[in-house]
C-alpha cells in the first residue's frame, strides 16, 4: 500500500532527522545551561514547559523524531516480509502509532505549558 | 563423505596425467529440491595448480570423480556471467576466482543465496531478468535508428559522455550482487542492485529520452530506496561496476538535485 | 514488483556476524543503523511515558526519575547516548553519500576492480563515528557514576 510516493516519504525522512538534530542539540544545550540533575527537578522542568518557546520546540521535536522513527520501523518492516495484507498492515499501524505517540506526547505537553498539573 | 569412485571412473583416473604434487579439499552443497529437501555437502580431493580455478577444480570433479554435480558455466573468463556460487561464503565467479588465491586447504562452494536453488551450484535467474527488463535496459526515444528517407543511420555519442556510464554498460548479470545484499535476503519483491545500477546507465546515457518513465518504476515501495548503501553489492562485483555507486547517483534524480 | 518465493537467505542475512568478516565495515554499519534505530525508537517511546509523569505532581517525577539512579539503569542510559551518537554521525555520513557525494566518479573500470564507492572516506567515518559513540558513552558513565 502506498500512502505518498516513496521518493516524497524518504525526503521527509531525510528532512526529519536533519530537523531533529538540531532542534536536539538546541534541547540538550538547555540540559547543560544547568546541573544535569538540578534541571530536571520538577520545578525547572515545569518552568521550562511554561515557557511557550520551549514547549514548541519540544512539541515539534515530538512530532519530527516520531514521524521519522515510524517511517523507520515501517521501512524495516517492509523489508522483512512482504505481501499485500501485510504490507497495509505495516502501513496503517506505522501511522497509527505515529499519531498516538504524537497525541500522547502533546497532552502531557500542553497540559503542562497551560498549568494543568 | 569421500566419493567412492566407479571402476571406470579409477581407471580413467589412473591414466590421467597429474603434473601437481598440491591437493585442496572441494565440499560441495548438493541438492535438488525438485526431487527432495535434502541437502548435504559432498567432499572431494582434486589436484591443483597455481593456475587452477574453482571451476577447473569443479570440472575436474565432474569429469573423474562425480559426474552428477550440478554446476552452470560457460565462457570460463568472467564473461557470460553463468559460473556465480558462493565460495568459502563470499559470492564470486568460479572462474574468475584462483584456488590459490584463496589461501586455504577446503573450499567450500555452495549455491548463492537469495536466488532459488536449481539443482546443488546452480540457481535460476528468472526473477532478475524480469526486474532487469523491468528497467527498461535499452535506448529510449520516439524516433529510430531506421529512417524512412537515408535508410539506416546511427545514434551518435560522444567518447565524454560514453565515460559517464562505461563503468555500468559492464554488468555480466552473474547475479553476484545481488546475492550479497542484505534487503534482498528478505525482501523478495525488491527489484536489487543489478537492475538499478542498470537504470542508472541507461539514465546515463545522453541519447537516452527514458529517465521518467524508469524513475517511476524504481520510485515505489520496493525499488530503489530499500537499498541503504551497505555496500555489499560492490564488494562482490567481479566487473567493477559498482552498482552501489550506480545506485547511490541514481538517487539525485529523485531527491531532485541532478536532472 | 512480484514476489518470488523461494530461496531467501532470511534474518541470518541480517544478523550472522559473519557477514560484516566477508562484506566489510560498511555492512556493519548498515546493521547498526537498523538496530539503533530501533532501540532509539523504543527508547524514545519510554522516554514519552517516562515525561507524562509531570502531570501526576512532585512526588511521582521524582519517582519516575529514579528508575535510571541505578547501575543499571545508567548503563542503560550510557546505551542509548552511544546509540544517539551512532545513528546520527551514520546517518549524516548515509544522507551525504545517498545525495551521490563522496562516492568516486564513474570511470572506465579496470582490474582488479576496485569499487570506488566503497572507499577510506567512507570507512573513515565509520570508524570515526563508532569512536565517538564509544567517547560519548564514556563521558556519559563519568558524569553518571560520579
Ligand atoms: C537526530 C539525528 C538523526 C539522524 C541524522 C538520523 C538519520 C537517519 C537516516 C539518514 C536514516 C536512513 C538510513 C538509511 O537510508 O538506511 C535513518 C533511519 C532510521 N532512523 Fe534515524 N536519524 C536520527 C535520529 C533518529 C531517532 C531519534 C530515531 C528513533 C526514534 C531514529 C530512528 C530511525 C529508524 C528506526 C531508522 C530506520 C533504520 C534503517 O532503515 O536502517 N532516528 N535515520
Ligand atoms: S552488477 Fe556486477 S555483480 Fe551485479 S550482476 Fe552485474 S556484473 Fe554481476
Ligand atoms: S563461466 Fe562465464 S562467467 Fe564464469
Amino acid at each position: 500500500m502506498m500512502v505518498l510516493r516513496e521518493s516524497i516519504i524518504m525526503k521527509i525522512h531525510y528532512g526529519t532527522a536533519i530537523g531533529a538534530l538540531s532542534l536536539t542539540v538546541v534541547h540538550i544545550l538547555m540540559r547543560l545551561t544547568q546541573d544535569f540533575h538540578e534541571s530536571l527537578a520538577y520545578e525547572n522542568v515545569i518552568a521550562n514547559y511554561e515557557s511557550v518557546g520551549y514547549a514548541l520546540l519540544l512539541e515539534l521535536l515530538l512530532i519530527l523524531i516520531s514521524v521519522h522513527g515510524f517511517n523507520g520501523l515501517r521501512v524495516i518492516l517492509l523489508e522483512m516480509n512482504q505481501g499485500p495484507t501485510y504490507e497495509k498492515a505495516v502501513t496503517i499501524g506505522c501511522l497509527a502509532a505515529m499519531a498516538g505517540l504524537i497525541a500522547y506526547g502533546s497532552r502531557t505537553i500542553i497540559m503542562t505549558s497551560m498549568g494543568m498539573v | 563423505m569421500m566419493a567412492t569412485l566407479h571402476p571406470k571412473l579409477s581407471e580413467e583416473r589412473s591414466q590421467t596425467v597429474v603434473s601437481s604434487t598440491k591437493s585442496v579439499k572441494l565440499k560441495i552443497k548438493r541438492s535438488n529440491p525438485n526431487v527432495n529437501s535434502e541437502e548435504r555437502f559432498d567432499d572431494y580431493v582434486v589436484p591443483i595448480e597455481k593456475w587452477t580455478t574453482v571451476l577447473d577444480a569443479l570440472l575436474d570433479v565432474k569429469s573423474h570423480l562425480d559426474h552428477s554435480v550440478g554446476i552452470r558455466y560457460s565462457c570460463r573468463q568472467a564473461s557470460c556471467g553463468s559460473c556465480g556460487m558462493k565460495i568459502n561464503g563470499k559470492p564470486a565467479l568460479a572462474c574468475f576466482t584462483k584456488i590459490s588465491e584463496l589461501d586455504s586447504d577446503t573450499i567450500t562452494v555452495e549455491p548463492m543465496d537469495n536466488f532459488p536453488v536449481v539443482r546443488d551450484l546452480a540457481v535460476g535467474f528468472e526473477r532478475m531478468i524480469n526486474n532487469h527488463k523491468k528497467v527498461m535496459p535499452y535506448v529510449i526515444r520516439d524516433d529510430s535508428e531506421i529512417d524512412p528517407e537515408s535508410g539506416m543511420r546511427e545514434f551518435l555519442q560522444s567518447p565524454e559522455n560514453v565515460e559517464k556510464y562505461i563503468q555500468f554498460s559492464s554488468c555480466i548479470k552473474c547475479g553476484l550482487c545481488n546475492s550479497a545484499c542484505p534487503t534482498m535476503a528478505m525482501d523478495t519483491t525488491f527489484v536489487g542492485p543489478q537492475a538499478l545500477a542498470q537504470a542508472y546507465r541507461y539514465i546515463a546515457d545522453d541519447r537516452d529520452k527514458g529517465k521518467n518513465k524508469r524513475l517511476k518504476v524504481i520510485d515505489e515501495s520496493h525499488g530503489i530506496w530499500r537499498c541503504h548503501f551497505a555496500g555489499s553489492c560492490s564488494q562482490v562485483c567481479p566487473k567493477g561496476v559498482d552498482p552501489a555507486m550506480g545506485i547511490q547517483l541514481l538517487r539525485g534524480y529523485l531527491l531532485g538535485i541532478r536532472d | 514488483m512480484e514476489r518470488e518465493t523461494g530461496a531467501r537467505e532470511g534474518l541470518k542475512g541480517w544478523l550472522n556476524p559473519g557477514k560484516i568478516g566477508k562484506f566489510g565495515i560498511e555492512r556493519l554499519a548498515w546493521l547498526l543503523m537498523r538496530l539503533t534505530g530501533l532501540g532509539l525508537l523504543a527508547y524514545f517511546i519510554g522516554h514519552i511515558w517516562e515525561t507524562s509523569h509531570i502531570l501526576d505532581g512532585k512526588a511521582v517525577w521524582d519517582k519516575s526519575l529514579e528508575m535510571t539512579q541505578t547501575t543499571e539503569g545508567h548503563l542503560f542510559l550510557a546505551l542509548v547516548i552511544g546509540m544517539c551518537v551512532f545513528h546520527t554521525g551514520n546517518g549524516i555520513r548515509l544522507m551525504i553519500a545517498q545525495m551521490g557525494y563522496g562516492i568516486g566518479k564513474a570511470e572506465r573500470p579496470d582490474y582488479p576492480y576496485k569499487p570506488q564507492s566503497i572507499n577510506m572516506k567512507g570507512k573513515a567515518c565509520i570508524y570515526a563515528t563508532l569512536g565517538m559513540a564509544a567517547l560519548a558513552m564514556w563521558y556519559g558513565m563519568a558524569v553518571m557514576f560520579a
